[in-house]
């Protein structure tokens, strides 16, 4: 029982609820550090660390918290858990700290942890909270990863920064500039929904 | 150092070439969310405006006053995201007391500002960017208004496209992304002609 709960809890924030394609949040912090593989790894991970262990504190403190002044606690453990990233990325990966910029301190406004953890943490256990936090971050990441992939492999013509292009290639401007990622990302959704209706008709 | 830049310059470039929304993608949950409705994107585009412009020039007193003296740079989100929610607060009051028709238009919108990423953003920007007091206000006033026209634009080109026969699967959010990214280079477009940051 409680392990057909893990798993329809993971299926249901990489797939069929996906953070970026379904409900259409988090946009706002994902799509200015797609433009390189590297940066948008380092990003998404954090965002896993993130939304999995603020949902995972919410959900152990809800009995303590107040209701009436519940989101600022959730925006104060959001930020101490980003706080933590910051300060780790500064440390051990100084050039991608400075990279990323504003945006790693923007996890905080993240809609996608909001999300999780009024939605989910507030009225479930901690484990299946931390699993859930988890495996939201892991639906985010892997779309984000997704359009890093193409937007690196044809605006640079290459893949973490070794080349993959044949010598020729002549790069797509379009892809380093911001709109490329409204694009791709307008462009999964379509593949995505049509799937999903595609699956719906067949029932 | 501050960079050096003319407010009035800063000003422009912040609406239209450095856009907060459609080059440095800030804000973008509730500008997908609301812009269905044209009326509510006007009323959240003020809101934005007004508080934008509040926050950040508290922040900037804030972390050149205290959090740079004291050293305390790391606790310097949480400073922030307490300095907007306060600014929220206070503001919805004193909108409530001044002009009770006005906060029936914005009312509902300012709660949503605490988690809309530009007004982070910009104050995180305005740090990283080392801008004076008053590059600060301009970047700030000028990220609002940034915002609050291109919110304008989107909800309008939402209405027409609602009457078009877009593909099923493409419809909704889809093709959304589709029109901010025509919209985000046609922004891009002003960028020659005003040095960016």
């Amino acid at each position: 029982m409680q392990k057909t709960g893990l798993m329809m809890t993971a299926k249901k924030n990489i797939w069929a609820e996906n953070p970026v394609l379904i409900q259409v949040l988090g946009i706002c912090s994902a799509l200015a550090v797609t433009n390189t593989l590297l940066n948008t790894l380092i990003m998404t991970c954090g965002v896993v660390f993130v939304t999995g262990f603020s949902n995972l504190t919410i959900s152990l403190l809800k009995n303590l918290i107040p209701r009436r002044v519940r989101m600022i606690v959730q925006t104060l453990i959001i930020a101490f858990y980003v706080i933590l990233v910051d300060i780790f990325l500064r440390a051990f990966l100084p050039d991608i700290s400075r990279s990323l910029g504003p945006y790693v301190g923007l996890i905080i406004t993240n809609c996608i942890i909001m999300g999780r953890a009024e939605a989910f943490a507030q009225s479930n256990p901690p484990i299946i909270s931390l699993w859930d936090g988890i495996t939201s971050g892991a639906g985010y990441m892997y779309v984000l990863l997704l359009i890093a992939a193409v937007r690196e492999l044809l605006g640079f013509g290459s893949l973490l920064g070794f080349r993959v292009m044949p010598e020729g290639f002549v790069t797509w401007t379009v892809m380093l500039t911001p709109p490329s990622a409204f694009f791709l990302i307008g462009i999964m959704i379509w593949i995505v929904k049509s799937i999903s209706m595609r699956k719906g008709a067949g029932k | 150092m501050s960079p050096q830049i003319s407010p009035f310059i800063l000003f422009f470039a912040s609406i239209f070439t450095s856009n907060i929304l459609l080059s440095n993608f800030l804000g973008m949950c509730s500008f997908i969310s609301i812009s269905r409705d044209f009326k509510s994107s006007h009323g959240l585009g003020l809101a934005v405006v007004v508080v934008l412009t509040f926050t950040t020039m508290i922040n900037w007193g804030l972390y050149h006053l205290v959090i740079s003296p004291l050293g305390l740079h790391y606790l310097r989100y949480i400073f922030f995201i307490i300095v907007i929610a306060a600014t929220v607060q206070v503001l919805e009051m004193v909108i409530d007391r001044i002009s009770p028709s006005l906060y029936m238009a914005l009312g509902i919108f300012l709660p949503l500002i605490t988690v809309n990423c530009a007004i982070l953003g910009v104050s995180l920007l305005m740090e990283i960017r080392n801008y004076t007091f008053l590059q600060s206000v301009v970047y700030g006033l000028g990220s609002g208004i940034g915002w609050w026209i291109a919110i304008l634009c989107l909800a309008a080109i939402r209405k027409k496209i609602d009457n078009a026969p877009v593909p099923a699967g493409l419809k909704g959010p889809g093709i959304t992304f589709i029109t901010i990214g025509i919209m985000a280079m046609a922004f891009l477009g002003f960028s020659g002609m005003l040095p960016v940051q």
